[in-house]
């Protein structure tokens, strides 16, 4: 059941949620009154108000329980899932953890997750290109994390469109392997401007690329100042320790902040 | 492409306020889009003539407002014109700049009937 809304989530399927297919009921014959006078209706809204109502409903969903939640953003086949697999075996013992998983297609990413321990629950969203907070609502009926808990979401590879839609996180990761060009971030600002974490992956490759660190790292800082960055190797393990620094610190802050709120 | 998400968020603005304010035909749409903002207006234009089809916003004219972008430099401290998110700040030349205005997507009103 949809608690937020009440209403479909078009053509995207979260696992184990049965949802109803929602098609707006407006009329297709609308009789047209030519005779009526044109009249100018102030409206002033937010397009993306419908996203942020759910968005703030996740957050506070995340509050009262303590859980520190963050959105995986990065083009396709940065490393995300193996970044996530090679973190929840290194962190389960410690915190509890949970995943949201978002595809087109496929629960593959979902498998390798749940293989790696954590429960997960596979978002697709069919032909769309990114999650939305509505989407996510449902993901979180269906997963239910435990209080306290370590929450990642990794959303659909693309590196433009996630960018728009807040789900509620406490911070979106953008994470961009070496291979993809150090020019990245000024190509596809947006999304760089929005991320609070930059994770260069696939570090190991550093001597097989032209790709020039510093660089990348500057460009990312012209459009979001300050962008802490960790550069590691998910596969080989390198720096994984400063990714772990940064997730334990905000889940402790998150867990403290609900334990205040009690 | 989002703007397909985002033409469904404009057609949802309008499905709402038409029930509330009882019309039966949009004739035009405007919107504010931030030179800085997320949708590329072609693009948005494109989905919102596909997404209105059989609704009461079919063959409305879509007028989207450019609004510029500001951000405040914080090196500075002068308030700043920014057309892209990566230029630099033009009195200092640095790239500490924090976006004030420019990033909003807006349905500001409607024509209606
Ligand atoms: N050399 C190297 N390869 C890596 C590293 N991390 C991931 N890979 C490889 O990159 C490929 C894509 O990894 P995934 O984890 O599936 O990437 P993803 O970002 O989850 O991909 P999507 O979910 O499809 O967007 C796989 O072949 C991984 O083995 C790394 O640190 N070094
Ligand atoms: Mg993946
Ligand atoms: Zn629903
Ligand atoms: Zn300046």
């Amino acid at each position: 059941m949809c608690t937020t809304c009440g209403c479909g989530v078009g053509e995207a399927r979260v696992e184990g949620h049965h949802h109803h297919h929602h098609d707006h009921d407006h009329p297709h014959d609308h009789p047209h009154d030519h005779g009526a006078a044109d009249r100018l209706v102030r409206v002033e809204q937010d397009i993306l108000a419908h996203n942020d109502t759910h968005a703030a409903a996740n957050r506070a969903r995340f509050a009262e329980r303590g859980i520190f939640a963050v959105n995986l953003v990065s083009s396709p086949g940065s490393g995300k899932t193996t970044l996530l697999a090679r973190t929840l075996a290194d962190l389960l013992a410690r915190v509890p953890c949970a995943v949201i998983e978002g595809d087109q297609q496929t629960d593959h990413d979902a498998e390798r997750i749940r293989a790696a321990g954590a429960p997960a629950v596979q978002v697709n969203t069919g032909k769309g290109c990114h999650l939305d907070a509505h989407m996510v609502g449902h993901a979180l009926d269906a997963l239910d994390p435990a209080a306290d808990s370590l929450l990642f979401i990794e959303n659909v590879g693309n590196l433009v469109c996630p960018a728009a839609f807040d789900l509620g996180e406490a911070h979106k990761v953008v994470v961009l392997s070496v291979t993809e060009g150090d020019d990245k971030p000024l190509k596809y600002p947006d999304m760089f401007a929005a991320a609070d974490l930059m994770v260069l992956n696939k570090a190991d490759l550093l001597p097989h690329v032209d790709f020039d660190v510093d660089r990348c790292v500057d460009f990312a800082r012209r459009v979001r100042p300050d962008l802490p960055v960790v550069q590691l190797s998910a596969t080989k393990g390198d720096g994984l320790d400063g990714w772990y620094a940064w997730l334990l610190d905000g889940h402790r802050r998150a867990a403290g902040r609900a334990d205040a709120a009690e | 492409m989002h703007e397909m998400s985002l033409a469904e968020g404009v057609l949802r603005i309008i499905e709402a306020q038409a029930r509330e304010q009882d019309f039966t035909r949009v004739k035009t749409v405007r919107l504010e889009l931030g030179q800085l903002s997320h949708a590329a207006p072609e693009a948005l234009a494109f989905c919102y003539d596909a997404v209105v089809r059989g609704t009461v916003a079919e063959g409305s004219r879509l007028e989207i407002v450019r609004t510029p972008g500001q951000a405040q430099c914080l090196a500075c401290d002068r308030t700043v014109a920014l057309a892209r998110r990566y230029d630099p700040c033009p009195h200092c030349g640095g790239h500490r700049l924090q976006v004030i205005a420019g990033e909003e997507m807006r349905v500001k009103e409607l024509e209606v009937q």
